[in-house]
């Protein structure tokens, strides 16, 4: 352990924090800034809910509304879904696969502060004279007319995090292929670990497209380039082309875990073996594949041709078939087990009705001919909400319930946890059925109010009840969060009673270096297997030796700051004389501490033999 | 076989990148990361296609008005020539040859820096003799970011391969800086394919279609 972690003030802990490698240290930093923006995301959507509740309401005006719709979606997608997800990944797969730490300790805490000074970035927009309004989409006709400094908070900051999500990416993928213990081949991974393995290689393929259309982006408004300006030979469609690449396969990045985590809750409380496991195995890689196949879905009124429209509609309408492996998948998992049902249970119940309303809305969304008619209503809006709601929401507030005795080492309560489900599901589908009605009834999305008399009055009242409704949820969780957090009481290796894979296997939290002796696999849901042979530990796969341990560094901080700060250099730079120096300076900082990294040897420490031996009560 | 240890050149491994753990995973990650540049430019190139010629009046110069053939054949002859002498540089790291290994690293790194001497003028001649520049046209923007993207890499990779040298001027090989190398070398190699692309795809198209 570094000498660091052993002082307890909160200056030592900030700095053990913000120096650390741990993959269940990152995972608690990515589940605070998630939540954060979970929290900010969640206020927004509340302020257009506000606004939208009654007919020619002036609570907010046109401009604002834009921005707080464009910040909400974002905010929601870039940086509260996917930062929650990563901090389940963080918490649990390299648990999973029975690794001692991820394949890139330092690459991953690299990612968390990319994305940590990405968001900030973004955010800092609401004080620097106004936030992003062109969308999450940020179409490049409507953002090149965008004035102001707005869209590039959005281009810098979305910039700066997704290079932390590639290199998110990038790590589990190696860790998933070069850390697993003696015995776990492909075919016994857990389910999660098999998602977030695809979700991984999705983000790989899919964040450079949104990577090059941002530097498009970026060059066109700050650096005089061309790409979107009609006048002189640019062309906006290729924004269009390029965001959706990255767009659709960013649904499955999301969506894929939130399918792991279910599979696991699933079939740990009707303890039973998930049902099907190699055709959901098959069905994940093939959404994978199938996911980059689909992006002109998005753009059938933009006017690529009945052709395109027509290849594109097939192969979106395809996705269903794996989807339906896996819906059928749950429930023959469900059917005939011995059910429990928990929090995270109820969610995963709950999911599976709502996520197939979202499915089905999707499939009428591919119908390219009848998408004309929803398109850009709130049919869409309702749509996309089912599924990430109903999908990915449910999925991390399952995870949670699942895996906080596994982070924290205490149990969240359960009946404030099933208060939680009860109000957030009802709010759920109170606040998002009756918008698919809307838009049918042709309210367009991204309107910032509407008139009297048109029919839309009631659906709209009803969808901002239930929007008060999910905040009621969310405060309660937090309530729950730090009732347990005070309480504080210690739970065992597997409070839940019917953990099935690894990470059950040992304390709650795990000890720093997770595994004194990597364990050895025999079997699909590893503990499992060995509980029902009478066994209460899982045999290890190598005698007892040193431990290697990466040491932490704060070099991941300060590359991260330096792009930060030349962000704000390149943003100003048209403007101020001080810009340009800014913008290398800050660059400077980035590259320079990369160069340190390269040139100083970091070998890494050793536990020894002997301190593990007399490491009982281990804490991390 | 730990890390640390001091290695002659009887006990070096046949593969020595992929000796330890570090290694193995330095070099999956790092190919996976070629794997995402791959479809960075493969962005790039897209973009390029679709905005190739697309200037706003009869006055700007096209493609067919700017490419000159032997300026060209100087930039690739110099980088996959570079890209051979990493391959032999790479040839020593195996057999434990450290100096011949720095002394072709070297030579890569002057080629590299004689092909980006040639960038930097055929970018100069563009802007001043021709009038097409980054701001000029949708066409100006793209190509210049396809193939400055590339140059970017270029001077990444010469900067990298540099620090390394010099980083372990002395030292001698080891099983630590050996995937260090290894990796150097794929990325450069990486930048030698792209530019067999930007060959063919810019400039070959470019004169001829």
């Amino acid at each position: 352990m570094n000498s660091y972690a052993q002082k307890r003030g909160f200056l030592a802990t900030l700095w053990d924090y913000l120096t650390t490698v741990d993959h269940k240290k990152i995972a608690i930093l990515y589940l605070v800034a998630g939540g954060f923006f979970f929290v900010l995301g969640g206020i927004e959507a509340l302020l257009i809910r506000v606004q939208l509740a009654v007919p020619n309401n002036d609570f907010m005006s046109a401009d604002m509304f834009n921005q707080v719709m464009t910040m909400h979606g974002t905010t929601m997608i870039f940086l509260a879904a996917m930062p929650l997800l990563f901090a389940l990944m963080n918490a649990v797969l390299p648990l999973q696969i029975g690794a001692r730490d991820v394949a890139f300790p330092f690459i991953n805490a690299l990612g968390f502060w990319l994305f940590l000074f990405g968001g900030i970035f973004l955010n800092l927009s609401w004080f620097l004279g106004g936030a992003p309004d062109a969308g999450w989409t940020s179409y490049a006709s409507l953002s090149l007319a965008s004035e102001g400094k707005r869209i590039d908070f959005y281009t810098l900051g979305l910039q700066i995090s997704g290079f932390g999500t590639l290199m998110a990416g990038i790590n589990f993928i190696v860790t998933i292929i070069n850390m697993r213990t003696t015995g776990m081949t492909y075919m016994r991974m857990p389910m999660f670990t098999w998602t977030t393995f695809v979700a991984c290689s999705l983000i790989l393929f899919a964040f450079p497209p949104l990577t090059i259309s941002i530097f498009f982006l970026i060059f066109d408004r700050l650096f005089g380039a061309q790409f979107f300006n009609v006048d002189m030979g640019g062309n906006t469609i290729i924004w269009e082309h390029l965001f959706w690449i990255f767009g659709h396969p960013e649904v499955y990045i999301l969506v894929l875990p939130a399918f792991g985590i279910f599979s696991e809750v699933i079939s740990t409380f009707s303890r039973k073996r998930l049902f099907g496991y190699a055709s959901m195995v098959f069905a994940t890689v093939l959404i994978g594949f199938l996911g980059f196949m689909v992006w002109a879905h998005h753009m059938f009124t933009t006017g690529l041709g009945p052709i395109a429209n027509a290849i594109f509609a097939v192969a979106t309408m395809a996705i269903a078939v794996p989807t339906g492996i896996k819906i059928f998948n749950w429930l023959l998992t469900m059917w005939g087990g011995s059910i429990k049902l928990t929090t995270p249970m109820l969610y995963a119940v709950a999911f599976i009705p709502s996520f197939v309303i979202g499915g089905v809305t999707g499939i009428m969304n591919a119908a390219s001919v009848a998408d004309y008619q929803y398109h850009d209503t709130y049919f869409v809006v309702g749509h996309f909400h089912y599924v990430i709601l109903g999908g990915v929401v449910f999925a991390v507030l399952a995870g949670l319930h699942f895996y906080w005795p596994k982070m924290f080492g205490t149990m969240l309560n359960e009946t404030l946890g099933k208060i939680t489900f009860w109000l957030f599901l009802i709010g759920f589908h109170l606040t998002f059925f009756v918008q698919h009605f809307l838009g049918l009834m042709g309210m367009p999305r991204r309107t910032f109010t509407f008139l009297e008399g048109q029919g839309l009055e009631t659906g709209n009242y009803i969808s901002s009840i239930g929007s008060v409704l999910m905040a009621v949820a969310s405060v309660i969780l937090v309530i729950n969060i730090i009732i347990t957090s005070v309480k504080n009481k210690k739970v065992g290796n597997d409070p839940w009673g019917d953990g099935r894979t690894l990470e059950w296997s040992i304390s709650s939290p795990p000890p720093y270096y997770n595994f004194k002796q990597l364990p050895l696999v025999r079997s699909i849901d590893a503990y499992w297997h060995e509980k029902m042979e009478g066994r209460k530990e899982m045999p290890p796969a190598e005698p007892l030796g040193d431990i290697h341990m990466p040491n932490p560094s704060f070099i991941p901080f300060m590359i991260s700051f330096g792009l930060f700060i030349a962000a704000f250099g390149a943003m100003y730079r048209p403007d101020y004389s001080w810009g340009l120096p800014v913008l290398i300076g800050g660059l400077v900082i980035t590259f320079g501490s990369m160069l340190v990294r390269s040139l100083k040897d970091d070998l890494g420490t050793y536990i020894k033999k002997e301190e593990l031996d007399d490491d009982k009560g281990v804490k991390a | 076989m730990q890390i640390q240890e001091k290695m002659t050149f009887e006990t070096w491994p046949a593969v020595p990148e992929k000796e330890t753990l570090e290694g193995r995973n330095k070099f999956l990650g790092f190919w996976l990361f070629l794997g995402g540049e791959t479809v960075l430019f493969a962005t790039l190139f897209a973009t390029y296609l679709a905005l190739k010629d697309k200037v706003p009046g009869p006055d700007h110069p096209l493609a067919q008005d700017l490419y000159s053939m032997p300026l060209v054949f100087v930039m690739t002859m110099l980088l996959l020539t570079s890209s051979l002498t990493s391959v032999y540089a790479i040839y020593h790291m195996k057999n434990f040859n450290f100096k011949k290994m720095r002394f072709w690293f070297i030579i890569t790194v002057l080629l590299g820096l004689g092909f980006l001497g040639c960038e930097i003028y055929e970018f100069n001649h563009y802007v001043h003799d021709y009038n097409h520049t980054f701001s000029s046209s949708a066409f100006g923007s793209a190509f210049y970011t396809l193939v400055g993207f590339h140059g970017a890499h270029v001077i990444f990779g010469l900067c990298w391969i540099t620090a390394l040298v010099v980083r372990n001027w002395r030292r001698g090989l080891s099983l630590y800086n050996a995937p260090k190398f290894y990796v150097a070398s794929l990325y450069w190699h990486f930048i030698d394919v792209v530019w067999v692309f930007i060959f063919s795809v810019v400039y070959l198209m470019g004169m001829v279609g």
